[in-house]
């Protein structure tokens, strides 16, 4: 273990920029938001968002180029590359409860709430909302059809759902043997798997994209067609967007590889974008298990 | 832009400083100001709804304005007070304390600062948006916070995620800091308790403000993309809101409790003079108690309607919470005993937190049981409950800590008359305040109503002539902090600053050198 001195950071603007690009950002989001649902969205809210989003592209690629600099001129202690483990680590555990919290209200509402407004067990007297309302899962009778119409029926786990489980369990194996040729030191094929492991995530969210049109088309399956409608559509999307950022994350170690940036034994780049992807994945498997299967 | 060679900067000069910084002591020093600023404000807020309860009747205020103060109170008092200050002192303290030169990750700490602001300048220009600012109480349940709501509420999200964001890296650099970045030969079980507390906290911070995120994005796509988690007219149901919001709220007070805990136990120790007893048992509780906070999250919904087993898990699981808290008064008090106490502003206010903490924590005790909570809920007896873990304790820990640690951080001594006029102040004035509430509230006056029956008219005239006696007696710091810390009036603070106290952090000079550590220092 070396670090004799300590590592003592200089000044940065990148914070203060990230500040104010993420406020903007999400400011101008909560306009949109906001204006759409009293009517009309106006120019201001619009043109702010896309001057935040350039912002904060032009905010990610200086700090984490920044960063990836640094890391190439090898100003970085083992203690510092630990430190960046460490954190990739936590930071994955706090998105593992972000999906902690989703997967919760989807078996509360499904063991606990809908049998109850059916008229089950210790809370059944919530059944005089709607009498002769029926509990069952996938709820496809709401108990108010006006409000919230259920969807005609749900989607076949075992057809395009179940491709996507092997498309994504197998762009992790890919992901995995690139590692592999990244530490046997095969530049030619670790841009090769890279390369597939990234078209599987493409594919992926083009079946996931078919997939949302078919059920809001031909099922009648949207956000608006009661809790079944809004916990498939919570928890999908937000693992899509997890899937869209992590296929983000390999594009870039794709560019890391051919540039050069990384060695047998040091690019933590590369292993934090596979665990994120690792990750995505194992969200996908218990997606699949409790949102279609059962 | 990135010289990393430049081990030897000193401080900026000029505003640019607070902006560029990556140094730990001046992103401690933003978060306690911040921390102040948002007192202030939430203090302001609670002296309207204290004005408007002095007596019965609509005297000063509507009442949506009056929910709206009381929904704003609570936000920024936990948000934007407490909380920002427990992480101003972890940037202040822990690098310091496990021998490190910084906090691990220095450019995600500033950012993590910088999004308070904003997120805050948001959240508090709600205000003035059409509808007001959010009304629905600071737990903001559903349906009141979604087909209820006033149209701020889409902004009072956002500056949610922001302020989630914030406390998670902020969080992850504690946790870092504190695995990779300790002196050698600082094993855990060696580390200062602040530090332990605050890893558990940070622990809590990463596990449960994800959840947070979660709910909140589920209101939003309730309010404005037509789902139905919250409403069971689609199947959803609105004590879902509740559940997973508690999830979350739970862990978030002990959270703001933790590590005044860790804060107490230094000041206790130095001042009795005697090692601090049960430092393992310390460790223990500390953790007993954030393990056990993720099972008791209903306890806040027992008049919900759960069914019967509920009720007896989360009754049971809570009174468990008992015991390790009572360890951890018990060791407290253990330290102090046959120990040569002197009672300087900090041990004051560390011992009425031992007290006065231990009185909302039998409170709680009370109110876990199911039974009876059923008379206690939404009354001010729950106001008085989590006032007194809240104010006297969270609050005088950190006010305590202050007193404790500002010479090593200005090589200041405060003013020991003031902090001790601050003191006594701040100690009637809490009582005054938060004690009768558990009068009425046991009469049964409820909590969040502008206007009350005439029998409770006494009780709150006296405790809003209180509250107004502990607002105002925080000026008195802002006076100390500014003859010590702006006109340098107090006398230079030794090295140790007090007699003999434990920790790396005394064994550097007072002020701290703006860079602590260079090189890693031995721990024996």
């Amino acid at each position: 273990m070396e670090t004799p001195r300590y590592y003592v950071p200089a000044k940065s603007h990148w914070p203060i920029f990230g500040a104010v690009a993420v406020f903007l950002t999400i400011y101008s989001m909560a306009s949109i938001i906001h204006q759409s649902s009293q009517g009309q969205v106006g120019f201001f809210p619009v043109a702010l968002a896309i001057v935040a989003g350039l912002l904060m592209l032009y905010m990610l690629f200086g700090w984490f180029g920044e960063v990836v600099n640094e890391g190439l001129r090898g100003l970085n202690s083992d203690q510092l590359k630990r430190s960046f483990r460490i954190s990739m680590g936590w930071f994955i555990f706090s998105e593992v409860m972000f999906f902690a919290g989703f997967f919760g209200a989807l078996f509360y509402a499904r063991t606990l709430a809908v049998p109850w407004l059916g008229g089950e067990g210790a809370k059944g007297v919530s059944n005089i909302l709607w009498e002769g309302f029926l509990p069952h899962w996938p709820l496809l009778k709401t108990p108010d059809m006006q409000q919230f119409p259920g969807a005609m029926s749900t989607i076949d786990a075992w057809k395009l759902p179940f491709v996507n489980t092997v498309i994504l369990i197998i762009s992790s194996l890919t992901l995995t043997l690139a590692h592999h040729c990244l530490r046997a030191k095969d530049k030619s094929g670790t841009l090769m798997w890279l390369v597939v492991t990234l078209i599987l995530g493409v594919a992926f969210m083009c079946v996931q994209i078919y997939e949302y049109s078919h059920a809001i088309n031909d099922l009648n399956l949207t956000m608006s067609s009661g809790i079944y409608g809004s916990t498939f559509f919570l928890l999908t999307g937000f693992h899509g967007a997890h899937v869209t950022l992590g296929g983000i994350m390999i594009f870039v170690m794709y560019w890391r590889v051919k540039n050069d940036h990384f060695t047998p034994d040091d690019h933590f780049g590369f292993e934090a974008a596979a665990w994120y992807w690792h990750f995505v994945d194992v969200v996908w498997l218990l997606l699949f298990t409790f949102v279609y299967v059962i | 832009m990135s010289e990393h060679s430049s081990d030897h900067h000193g401080p900026e000069k000029g505003l640019l400083r607070w902006v560029y910084t990556t140094n730990h002591k001046d992103i401690g020093t933003m978060y306690l100001l911040f921390a102040l600023v948002a007192l202030l404000v939430g203090g302001t807020m609670a002296f309207v709804i204290r004005a408007e309860l002095f007596q019965p009747g609509l005297q000063l205020v509507d009442p949506n304005f009056f929910n709206q103060m009381t929904t704003m109170h609570g936000l920024i008092m936990v948000f934007g007070a407490i909380m920002p200050a427990f992480v101003g002192l972890a940037n202040w303290l822990v690098p310091m304390m496990v021998g490190a030169p910084d906090m691990a990750l220095p450019r995600i700490n500033n950012w993590s600062f910088w999004l308070l602001p904003f997120a805050f300048g948001m959240l508090f220009c709600t205000l003035f948006m059409d509808g007001g600012a959010p009304n629905f109480g600071w737990t903001f349940y559903a349906p009141l916070s979604t087909d209820y709501a006033p149209p701020s509420v889409t902004f009072f999200i956002f500056s949610v995620h922001m302020m989630g964001i914030s406390s998670i890296m902020g969080a992850v650099n504690v946790i870092v800091t504190i695995f990779n970045m300790r002196a050698p030969g600082m094993t855990f079980m060696k580390m200062p308790l602040f530090v332990w507390t605050w890893l558990i906290t940070a622990f809590l911070l990463i596990a449960v403000m994800p959840v947070l995120a979660g709910v909140v994005t589920m209101m939003l796509m309730d309010i404005h993309f037509g789902t139905s988690f919250f409403n069971a007219a689609g199947g959803g149901d609105p004590v879902m809101f509740q559940h997973v919001f508690w999830f979350f709220g739970h862990p978030e007070v002990y959270i703001m409790i933790l590590p005044a805990f860790g804060v107490v136990s230094h000041i206790i120790s130095t001042f009795s003079r005697k090692p601090l007893f049960g430092y393992t048992s310390m460790v223990w509780a500390t953790a007993s108690i954030a393990v056990l906070s993720f099972i008791v999250w209903a306890h806040h919904m027992f008049t919900v309607g759960m069914p019967l087993v509920g009720e007896l898990f989360f009754m049971y699981s809570t009174m468990l919470i008992a015991v390790p808290t009572g360890v951890k008064v018990f060791n407290w008090v253990t330290t102090m005993f046959k120990g040569s106490m002197t009672f300087e502003t900090p041990m004051l206010f560390a011992i009425a937190f031992v007290v006065l903490f231990t009185i909302g924590g039998l409170s709680g005790l009370m109110l876990a049981i199911a039974p009876a909570d059923f008379q206690y809920h939404d009354t001010y007896f729950v106001v008085a409950h989590f006032h007194y873990v809240l104010v006297p304790g969270a609050l005088f820990s950190i006010l305590a800590a202050v007193y404790y640690w500002l010479p090593k951080w200005c090589g200041r001594m405060y003013n020991e008359s003031l902090g001790k006029w601050h003191f006594w102040m701040s100690f009637i004035g809490v009582n005054i305040t938060f004690f009768p509430m558990h009068f009425v509230g046991l009469a049964g006056m409820p909590r969040r109503i502008p206007d009350y029956a005439l029998q409770f008219a006494e009780f709150n005239a006296i405790v809003s002539v209180g509250a107004f006696i502990f607002g105002l007696s925080q000026l008195i710091f802002i006076y100390n902090l500014w003859k010590t810390v702006v006109k340098k009036e107090g006398e230079a603070a030794t090295d140790k600053v007090w007699d003999k106290p434990e920790g790396l952090e005394w064994d550097i000079p007072s002020p701290a050198p703006y860079h602590t550590f260079q090189e890693p220092p031995v721990v024996k």
